[in-house]
């Protein structure tokens, strides 16, 4: 055996048990734990669909009418909708952490932890309001 | 990782989840399901590019393209390195989830670049 076993750092392989890679369908905060983690993929294409917009938006009106035509296909209708739903879950688990990542202090005590999730959402609803109405009457 | 690699890739990985938590739901919807469905009359091509020539806006969709791409690249490395137990991945990993980050950053900022 010795001269098969190996150790990566700050792994070693004796006495580990395998574990399945399932092994967080066996409780439901674990389900949420890895759906947590999971909403990163639907941030990342988001920001690469955008991105692929702007191209087209600076490619002309051809290439972006184009695009906006494959944004409404049922496909990509489908991707954004769970797209959306993962990055809601984002946004409100993120909101929701601040307290424990972020002590917030006024005149020597501690802001209440609701208080400071609770900001967060009074922000977010002022800065999507401000995104909308630029979007759509801002630019008649 | 090296000494300073690491607490910046945590910076990023914050600051990112920031810009993505109140960024992402209203453009997402309105982009996604909002204008393609007809519920809100989308902009016009001719309004939408002024818009975005603005320097202004450029910088604003810089932020907002390339610092969520950096929050998924530290994000997901973890996600493949603990999800996946791809242990003897992790370098593979890294570089991969940070190069896809790094290019579309490249990628963005050339676009806004060469908007005028």
């Amino acid at each position: 055996m010795s001269d098969l076993a190996h150790y990566t750092r700050y792994h070693p392989r004796w006495y580990r048990r395998r574990m399945s890679v399932w092994w967080w369908l066996k409780d439901r905060a674990y389900v949420k734990f890895v759906l947590r983690e999971l909403t990163s993929v639907f941030v990342a294409f988001f920001a690469l669909l955008y991105l692929w917009q702007l191209r087209a938006l600076a490619r002309g009106p051809d290439a972006y009418a184009e695009f906006l035509a494959r944004l409404q296909t049922p496909f990509f209708l489908t991707v954004d909708i769970v797209a959306l739903v993962f990055v809601l879950f984002h946004t409100i688990t993120w909101f929701n952490l601040t307290p424990t990542a972020m002590v917030v202090r006024m005149r020597g005590k501690r802001v209440p932890d609701p208080i400071v999730a609770g900001s967060n959402y009074v922000v977010w609803v002022l800065v999507s309001g401000i995104v909308a109405w630029i979007l759509t009457r801002g630019l008649k | 990782m090296s000494g300073r690699f690491t607490p910046l890739m945590w910076t990023l990985f914050s600051v990112g989840g920031t810009v993505a938590a109140f960024l992402f739901p209203v453009h997402l919807f309105l982009n996604g399901l909002a204008f393609p469905l007809g519920w809100l009359d989308a902009p016009s091509y001719d309004a939408l590019l002024s818009l975005v020539q603005h320097p202004i806006t450029r910088l604003y969709l810089f932020v907002m393209i390339a610092l969520p791409l950096f929050h998924w690249a530290h994000r997901f490395r973890y996600t493949l390195y603990d999800g996946l137990q791809l242990y003897h991945l992790t370098v593979f990993i890294a570089v991969l989830c940070y190069g896809v980050a790094l290019v579309g950053t490249a990628v963005a900022a050339y676009t806004l670049w060469n908007f005028a």
